[in-house]
């Protein structure tokens, strides 16, 4: 063998962690120019009273509202943040589980695939948020349980879809060379259909993760207890307090971004083979 | 059916007898893809099916691997049937991808046969890294599949078919997918391995100068239906090297193949169409989406 044909594709490893990061952080710096650009806009444009009367307030208000109503107040926006990611996390826990049990039974079996596997794309075109009231009479308006339940709804579709294109797509020459071996559909399952399915599923969780705080938070506008973010929305909007209203929403977005990386690190450490947590080397 | 060529062989590994294979489709018509198949493989041969596409040679190779069902007639192989010999684990198979799992190492992947059969794990290591010296990527071992090129992958592909001693080694195109260079020493490769191994070859290739390189005879095959129309026997000396390549009795080898490919009716071959009925795709699927 010659040389070219056994230097390996991809990396040194180590050497160049450092040009690594130079590289990525140049790829990111127009994104971060572009959103303080913005920043500063918007309160160049609040301050200057460009905008009239129109009921914005400036970044600086928000993070102001943001750091007196933390922990204490009408508005205890901490608060309210842990109790909202509290709900989303269980309802993604419920959906998700409940998800990857449907689908190692739809992937076991042809017919139930069949059965279900369009009801579950069908049901992605589904507003399903519109069940918060419903959720909320069953399990009580009061009960986390009632947005976990709706979260668990929103999750549950988009993992059974993912899991079990995961367990099925498999190539078929891999599928051959499994039965070349004479190995038995329990050990296909375990040696080549789960490790196939878990980028998959890592989608899936990523998918839920989004749709989690989303479910939680509009479950909320329907009614709960008071120091949750949805009701913080609706209260302080209708008190015309719109910075704390600003403030709620920053922090929905903050704890949905958390939450979305939180999954991301595990993907990272769960799945490092696969594509796409390779797409940044080389 | 017209009379078919066969070759008696008294220590026949595979026996081939009297295969035909129909493929219906969704709109209810019938494709031959095998008519009339008999061959005798011997012990320690190195046996090319060549073909146009659509030749159903892909098709004989599952067929002799227990993958695909003969409509009608039999194959065994060491004296069994193929499905015994499949559950018995006689065959290595190298496909026209690696198929190497990226969430295990290149030898945990040469290792993934030894734990189905339950080797031990001191058997498994040994094993292991003595085939990944074999096909010369022993330094390797602790990488993963896709850090290796093309040409590694497949050698890791035939390390592992070979990790478990299996006696009959299928190899369905296991180099279409490579470049030219690289193909050549890749035959050069699977040659040495198979004259210190001394296994039986079966090898699908819509090559010529492949077939005729490596094999100790070349199986003809002609389509629709799918037929054997010839068979050459190969007497090139061994050890066969590059420059067996610039032997006059090479280019003759080269010209008898091709002449009998066209009066089996394949004007051309084309290169690169794959004929396997199920498409074994190399392309993977990962889909992506869900509600938003």
């Amino acid at each position: 063998m010659t040389a070219a044909a056994t230097t390996p594709r991809g990396m040194p490893a180590g050497s160049t962690r450092s040009a690594r990061w130079t590289r990525r952080l140049r790829l990111y710096v127009p994104t971060i120019v572009v959103f303080i650009a913005t920043i500063a806009l918007w309160e160049v444009a609040v301050r200057s009273r460009a905008l009239g009367s129109f009921p914005l307030p400036a970044p600086s208000q928000i993070i102001e509202a943001l750091a007196t109503n933390w922990g204490s107040g009408r508005w205890p926006l901490g608060r309210a943040a842990v109790a909202t990611l509290f709900e989303a996390v269980g309802g993604l826990l419920i959906g998700t589980a409940a998800g990857v049990v449907v689908a190692f039974a739809t992937a076991r079996f042809g017919t139930a695939r069949e059965l279900l596997i369009p009801l579950a794309v069908g049901a992605s075109a589904v507003p399903i948020i519109a069940f918060a009231p419903l959720m909320n009479n069953w399990f009580g308006v009061l009960n986390p349980l009632s947005k976990m339940m709706m979260v668990a709804v929103l999750v549950f579709f988009p993992v059974v879809v993912n899991v079990t294109r995961g367990l099925t797509q498999i190539e078929p020459a891999a599928l051959e060379l499994m039965r070349s071996y004479a190995a038995s559909e329990s050990t296909i399952l375990r040696i080549l259909r789960i490790p196939n399915a878990l980028p998959y599923f890592f989608t899936a969780l990523k998918i839920a993760a989004t749709l989690s705080l989303i479910g939680a938070i509009v479950g909320e506008y329907f009614g709960g207890a008071n120091d949750v973010l949805g009701r913080v929305v609706v209260q302080s909007a209708s008190s015309l307090r719109f910075d704390v209203t600003w403030a709620a929403i920053l922090l929905g977005a903050a704890t949905g971004i958390v939450f979305y990386l939180v999954i991301v690190a595990i993907e990272r450490m769960v799945i490092p083979w696969h594509a796409s947590m390779r797409a940044h080397e080389s | 059916m017209t009379e078919q060529p066969v070759t008696p062989a008294a220590d026949a590994v595979v026996r081939i007898s009297g295969v035909d294979k129909l493929f219906g489709s969704d709109s209810g018509s019938v494709t031959t893809a095998l008519q009339g198949i008999n061959l005798d493989i011997g012990r320690g041969e190195f046996v090319s099916l060549i073909g146009p596409s659509g030749c159903g040679k892909s098709t004989l190779l599952r067929i002799i691997g227990d993958l695909i069902q003969p409509t009608t007639g039999s194959v065994t192989v060491n004296g069994k049937l193929c499905a015994v010999a499949r559950h018995d684990r006689d065959y290595g198979m190298v496909f026209q991808a690696p198929v190497l799992f990226d969430w295990r190492t290149v030898e945990d992947n040469v290792k993934l046969p030894l734990e189905l059969m339950g080797w031990d794990k001191a058997r498994r290591d040994a094993r292991a890294s003595e085939m990944l010296n074999l096909v010369e990527l022993g330094e390797f071992l602790r990488h993963r599949p896709y850090q290796l090129s093309g040409g590694m992958q497949q050698r890791v592909a035939i390390a592992r078919a070979l990790a478990f001693e299996p006696s009959i080694l299928l190899m369905d195109e296991p180099f279409g997918a490579l470049d030219e260079m690289t193909r050549e020493r890749m035959n050069q490769e699977v040659l040495r391995i198979w004259e210190r191994t001394g296994i039986t070859v079966v090898f699908v290739t819509h090559s010529i100068p492949e077939a005729v390189f490596l094999s100790s005879r070349v199986v003809v095959m002609s389509a629709r239906p799918g037929r054997i129309t010839d068979l050459i026997d190969i007497d090139l000396p061994r050890p066969r090297d590059v420059e067996t390549r610039e032997q006059p009795r090479y280019f003759e080898l080269v010209t008898d193949v091709r002449e009998a490919l066209r009066r089996g009716g394949a004007d051309q071959i084309e290169p690169g169409v794959d004929e396997v009925p199920e498409g074994a795709s190399a392309e993977r699927t990962r889909v992506e989406g869900g509600i938003g």
